[in-house]
């Protein structure tokens, strides 16, 4: 039965959506927002596959190529994959999981959407105006002296997003000290609220220096005096160090919280108190610490110390082990569960596979000899896109599914659901390990044509990124129907622990009836490991 | 901290009790002024490894700029920290005209600050301290004296917007403190201001002698 008061239908004017403060009508907005740029930037990746299709890559010009990869890459990392899991399913579950009426600056929430909206029509405005070629990396000298693209519109937007990045994160890290149920103590807490402040931590120490290294890039394209043009005395590398300073934590944004959402799942259908709570939950700030000593590794080539190297070599290893910790922990959970393969849990298992090989993939990159010899080709290209794309996007989907009665009270159709699921496993396994072996045999990324002997690889790739492009239009276009005609969901119908499954579905306007009392640890399945 | 203080004001709906609001507020101002540590940390990090790089073009730099006004706005500010601090305790105490006076004051420090440097600028552009073609040195030094420019107009310019967000927020205390009829309702948010009002004196303190006084090792 849907309550004849809730968040979706307590006041139904545009206005009340735009002006709203009420966290979950604000993930709702993201989700909206960022879906759209998600069809953007993969549109990008499907023009860059057919072009591939063939060695001499016809479709279009090296010139066109160069834009496309580049707005794939700036669309789908600052304006799809790091907001997706926090802005949404965060947003969303936060205030609901630790028991509290919203997020403790409302306002500032709304202000974070309408930061992310200004800065993607900057970057929007930048790819309708012309686009830009350096890459996501805005490697200097190249973006600061001779591209001609425009760079610094591009720059500003993604500048711009990234304050939106900085409140989410500072609002989480509050709401999550300060507004705990009564009885809710941190190792009461469900394990995505761990990710999330993990996550959180991460937005708000490494975001800024993004922010300052764009700004400095910036000056140095307008005045063209030196701080990073080595033909002005400036230091390339130095670009690096910031750059990646804040890019190798962002791509434990981009993953902390998929673990979260994935151990959600994960208990709930295999019935089960997580395994190892403790060491799942402080894995996640282990990762977020050590992560901030890692980025180093994008720089074995570019002349950076052999001793820093071998350092941040020795890092990149360590920082593999509280990802490790998890992927066991989450085996033994699901050892002598009781498994029910519902559309979440297809997302969840398939998490674990392709994250777990894009892990280990980076272990290999992580070695200084192998990576002199992979760095810089589709090896590379395959092994982040395992973790981002197998592991990220998976998540997220998995997610979407799991709380979709929660978040808007229908039932999807769960056998489209877990068709959907298994195409994009096989779809995503097609397109992306071939580029394994391309990498390995030398084919270098960001090119637009290459030596026949490839097409093959590069055909098979193609493939299965047209399988992969159908399976995300499947569950957009079957939760869009949901809404009309699913049937209306009941308030706990996975039969889930959790403090946000207690309240009706979709949620009142204030989350709770009245403010829960925890006396239980999370995942109160019955069964315990 | 402050708990009796704000006895009586309605917390916002989403917190339990004023307390928790205020402990909410304090804790996101200081997380926010972690990022800004890092904001700053990358371009101090530029200016430590070209200043070991290119210690004489730098220090030649440094020489040009006034130290003079330099100092005076150390002064300035430093005393409006004083102020901010004194408007935090008035505003402890209950005393609505030694806060309004007290904040106030702060104000005039910052417009002061500011009015200096925007006169020091004016300075920089008559002595030809120009970025681009127009810079009057030439030669390897002058490549870096250039960047010394750059990193001093990007510094003080990030500091200057700092701090006229800083002058904004208190001018809408001022306001908010002459209509107010509850002056505890207003403990959180001077305090939360004051923290950010002393981070970007704190920056300050840093930027005076790594720009104005890197050439002047005898002073």
């Amino acid at each position: 039965m849907r309550s004849s008061h809730d968040y979706l239908n307590s006041d139904v004017t545009i206005r009340s959506w735009l002006c709203t403060r009420d966290h979950k009508r604000i993930a709702l907005l993201y989700l909206i927002s960022i879906t759209l740029f998600f069809f953007i930037g993969g549109a990008a990746a499907a023009i860059i596959r057919l072009n591939l299709m063939t060695p001499s890559g016809g479709l279009v010009s090296a010139e066109t190529y160069n834009r496309l990869f580049t707005m794939h890459g700036v669309i789908m990392v600052w304006f799809f994959l790091i907001p997706s899991i926090p802005t949404v399913l965060g947003n969303f579950l936060v205030p609901l999981m630790i028991g509290a009426k919203d997020l403790a600056f409302p306002r500032l929430n709304l202000l974070s959407w309408y930061i992310y909206i200004l800065g993607g029509s900057f970057t929007f405005a930048a790819i309708v105006a012309g686009g830009v070629d350096t890459g996501w990396t805005f490697y200097t000298p190249y973006s600061t002296a001779f591209s001609s693209s425009f760079v610094l519109l591009t720059a500003a937007g993604v500048f711009i997003t990234g304050f939106s990045s900085i409140l989410t994160g500072l609002n989480f890290i509050v709401t999550i000290h300060r507004m705990r149920a009564p009885g809710l103590t941190w190792f009461r807490l469900p394990i995505f609220i761990w990710s999330m402040w993990a996550t959180s931590v991460i937005m708000v120490l490494a975001t800024p220096v993004l922010a300052i290294t764009l700004l400095l890039m910036a000056v140095e394209r307008v005045f063209k005096v030196g701080i990073f043009d080595p033909a002005l005395g400036g230091d390339p590398l130095l670009f690096q160090h910031l750059f990646w300073f804040y890019s190798h934590p962002a791509v434990y944004i981009m993953i902390l919280p998929g673990m979260g959402v994935v151990s959600e799942i994960i208990c709930c259908f295999a019935r089960k108190r997580i395994f190892g709570y403790a060491f799942v939950a402080l894995s996640s700030v282990a990762i977020a610490v050590i992560g901030f000593f890692v980025w180093g590794h994008h720089m074995f080539v570019s002349g950076q110390s052999a001793y820093a190297g071998v350092v941040f070599s020795f890092l990149s290893f360590l920082v593999s082990v509280p990802s490790a910790i998890k992927v066991f922990n989450w085996t033994a959970t699901l050892y002598k569960g009781n498994i029910q393969l519902r559309t979440p849990m297809v997302y969840a298992l398939g998490f674990i596979g392709l994250f777990t090989v894009g892990g280990l993939t980076g272990l290999f990159l992580a070695v200084l000899a192998v990576d002199v010899h992979v760095h810089d080709t589709y090896f590379v290209i395959a092994h982040f896109h395992f973790i981002m794309v197998g592991g990220m996007v998976s998540a997220y989907l998995g997610g979407i599914h799991f709380w979709w009665p929660k978040i808007t009270g229908k039932i999807y159709p769960e056998k489209w659901g877990i068709a959907a699921a298994l195409l994009l496993f096989f779809g995503f396994n097609l397109t992306f390990f071939p580029q394994f072996i391309l990498g390995y045999l030398g084919m270098p990324r960001r090119y637009h044509s290459y030596p026949p002997e490839f097409q093959i690889y590069h055909v098979m790739s193609t493939l299965g990124s047209s399988i992969l492009g159908l399976g995300y239009l499947l569950p957009f276009s079957y939760l869009l129907w949901s809404l009309r005609f699913g049937k209306d969901a009941g308030p706990n119908d996975w039969n889930a622990s959790g403090l946000e499954w207690k309240t009706s579905s979709p949620p009142p306007p204030h989350n709770f009836e009245s403010t829960p009392l925890v006396t239980q640890e999370a995942y109160d399945y019955g069964k315990s490991s | 901290m402050g708990s009796p203080l704000n006895a009586g004001v309605q917390p916002q709906e989403q917190f339990k009790s004023i307390e928790q609001q205020h402990e909410a507020a304090t804790q996101g101002m200081w997380i926010f002024l972690a990022t800004e540590i890092l904001f700053f940390g990358g371009i101090f990090l530029a200016y430590f490894i070209y200043r070991r790089s290119y210690s004489i073009g730098f220090e030649r730099m440094s020489e040009m700029l006034d130290s003079f006004l330099g100092t005076l706005n150390t002064a300035i500010l430093l005393t409006s920290s004083l102020t901010m601090a004194l408007s935090v305790r008035a505003v402890q105490l209950e005393k609505k005209g030694s806060l309004i006076l007290f904040l106030v004051l702060t104000l005039i420090f910052g417009v002061a600050f500011l009015t200096i440097k925007g006169f020091e600028y004016s300075e920089d552009f008559k002595n030809k301290l120009v970025l681009g073609p127009s810079f009057p040195f030439h030669g390897l030094e002058a490549v870096h004296m250039e960047m010394f420019l750059l990193i001093y107009y990007v510094m003080t310019l990030i500091h200057a917007v700092h701090l006229l967000v800083g002058i904004c927020l208190v001018s809408l205390m001022v306001v908010k403190t002459v209509r107010s009829r509850c002056l505890p309702a207003l403990y959180s948010p001077i305090e939360v201001i004051g923290l950010y009002w002393h981070f970007v004196d704190v920056v300050w303190l840093f930027l005076y002698p790594l720009l104005y006084l890197a050439g002047r090792p005898h002073i």
